[in-house]
């Protein structure tokens, strides 16, 4: 039996396992585990409600395979310059949407806290993740993560993901 | 209409030094407004498919005045404040839209779609009482108009009726890479705002500066996109206020040895990338430059970084912020391999971008930096004390011309 076979009750504590692990995995700051969240291929990216209502397609992110969601991570750590910051996701429940070719889809609404090293804290993001999820390796993992955040201003940078 | 004095006196002659009270004082900041902004320059404003058909409008900003950007009855663009003749209140609220008429919500003036007040509510009162006197005339009130520009379907705005023609203002050498990259209609991608802690000169010195990108872009380095020790250039506008610079196919320079020899940051081998789809760049325009970055005094941002388009707006939020709005673009023929080329690559560009997340923060590290430091003196001397253009991009003579240009609007 695969995930899109059980009832929505039932992915439900699935889902939302999957997301807790997912934004510990973040505001932990082990963002080496984070590609493990996709199946492969995947796609994942960050955009805005508006962007995403008029069918603009460029994402602040975007990446169509893990190992490009490893080179953000790898760039992050090596490459990129950023003060140094945390986040704190809060991801509310999943609500379960049904099926689409094959995989769950799923809608859950988030809000991250950007906290600096200076110690400022500030509502860095709203929105809400768009999901396609499937079956890997026995494990629910994500098809697709579409990340809509409700603003189309960022303030400063993006460096950690969504 | 009169200018303000310069509010203060510029402590120097060359255009290598640049005192940090130009990044602070507020009286200076308001002035910039008037003298620039509002002044003989061109702002961008939008883009010309933002405004396709007759009633499609757009609203941003010249500096901080909020104008409304439309598409007339006739098929001209028009300009005008957004701000309503009666009292004062915004026009228009919403960013885009299509309209057949403005009408502001507080007292419902009405104004056509080249500004003109063409409706006052009970103009002649209410039961034969009230009303605007007689003498009243809608002709002679009305939003500012603007004059409106466009050129490869870029559309710029100026208060000022002493702004020289479009063309003529950005230069023959200029106009030519606007063209180069605005070769056919543009089809948008994507839009974003970037909220930046920094006055926003610190951002335009920081596009135009080509000393910086391979240093502080660690990114371009250590995955070899690009190197100072590459071919490339930088060509400066006469009025010093608009530049282009250009970066070349990679020349052979497998050793890194020059960044080695300096011990850089920028030079780290041995990392590459797991999914090197992201640079997989074609040369679509043919002509062996990679990487194309030009602005246009005071408030306009053209790039081309390989396959990655875009336009990005500089707009002032007070002395010490400002917002910049980027738009993600290709063309109506795109094929579908080169629009998903065009999606990966973004990723090098925006608030998260690989080459340019460290634009986000930097300008803030030196409005920081800088913040006992009114009388002292930034140093701008790579490449020399002059502002014309070098075959070289170890220099900083596009941020001496961004010096030259804006020391003459403001008096200084």
């Amino acid at each position: 039996m695969t995930a899109r076979d059980l009832p929505a009750a039932d992915l439900l504590p699935l889902v939302s396992a999957l997301n807790a692990d997912y934004a510990r995995a973040i505001d932990d700051d082990r963002l080496e585990a984070w590609p493990g969240f996709f199946a492969e291929p995947c796609v994942y990216k960050i955009t805005s409600a508006d962007n995403h209502r008029r069918g603009f397609e460029a994402g602040v992110v975007y990446a169509d395979s893990p190992g490009m969601l490893s080179d953000r991570v790898a760039a992050l750590r090596r490459a990129n310059v950023y003060e140094r910051q945390a986040y704190r996701h809060l991801v509310g429940l999943p609500a379960i949407l049904g099926e689409v070719e094959g995989a769950v889809r799923a809608e859950t609404p988030f809000l991250v806290v950007r906290i600096m090293r200076d110690g400022t804290m500030d509502l860095f993001a709203t929105g809400r993740y768009l999901d396609l999820l499937v079956d890997h390796g026995g494990a629910l993992r994500f098809r697709e993560r579409i990340v809509v955040c409700d603003s189309s201003r960022f303030d400063t940078l993006l460096a950690i993901p969504l | 209409m009169t200018t303000p004095a310069a509010p203060r006196a510029w402590p120097v002659e060359t255009l290598a030094r640049v005192p940090y009270w130009v990044y602070q004082d507020e009286a200076n900041y308001r002035a910039e407004l008037r003298r620039i902004f509002e002044g003989p320059v061109w702002n961008y404003v939008c883009l010309e498919s933002d405004v396709a058909r007759a009633g499609d409008y757009r609203t941003t900003f010249l500096g901080e005045m909020p104008v409304i950007i439309v598409r007339g009855e006739d098929g001209a663009l028009h300009a005008f404040e957004n701000r309503c003749a009666h009292r004062g209140a915004l026009i228009a609220l919403e960013d885009a839209g299509t309209a057949k008429r403005f009408q502001c919500v507080y007292h419902a003036w009405t104004y056509d779609l080249e500004g003109n007040l063409v409706g006052v509510a009970f103009e002649k009162g209410s039961h034969g009482r009230g009303g605007m006197p007689a003498s009243f005339c809608k002709a002679e009130h009305g939003p500012r108009k603007l004059r409106t520009a466009s050129l490869c379907g870029l559309v710029f705005a100026s208060l000022s009726p002493d702004t020289p023609p479009l063309e003529a203002y950005l230069g023959e050498e200029v106009r030519r890479r606007v063209a180069r990259v605005l070769r056919e209609p543009v089809r948008v991608l994507g839009r974003f705002v970037q909220r930046l802690p920094n006055n926003w000169k610190l951002y335009v010195e920081n596009v135009k500066d080509t000393y910086h990108a391979s240093l502080l872009h660690t990114f371009f380095t250590t995955f070899r996109v690009t190197r100072l020790t590459q071919g490339g250039g930088v060509v400066v506008s006469e009025d010093g206020g608009h530049h282009a610079s250009a970066t070349l196919d990679r020349r052979d320079d497998s050793e890194g040895a020059a960044y080695r020899e300096q011990g850089l940051r920028a030079d780290q081998d041995g990392f590459g990338l797991a999914d090197p789809s992201l640079l997989d760049t074609v040369d679509e325009i043919g002509d062996g430059i990679k990487l194309q970055i030009l602005t246009v005094f005071p408030n306009f941002v053209l790039q081309q970084i390989g396959n990655c388009l875009a336009v990005r707006q500089v707009l002032p939020k007070g002395a010490g912020a400002m917002e910049l709005a980027w738009t993600y673009f290709g063309f109506a023929d795109d094929s579908p391999a080169m629009h998903r080329r065009r999606l990966k690559q973004a990723n090098l560009v925006g608030p998260a971008g690989y080459v340019s997340m460290e634009d986000g923060c930097v300008g803030g590290f030196v409005q920081r930096g800088t913040a006992a430091a009114a009388d002292e003196l930034s140093v701008v001397n790579m490449g020399g004390e002059g502002a014309e253009s070098q075959e070289t991009r170890a220099t900083e003579a596009s941020v001496r011309g961004f010096w030259k240009a804006y020391r003459r609007h403001m008096g200084y």
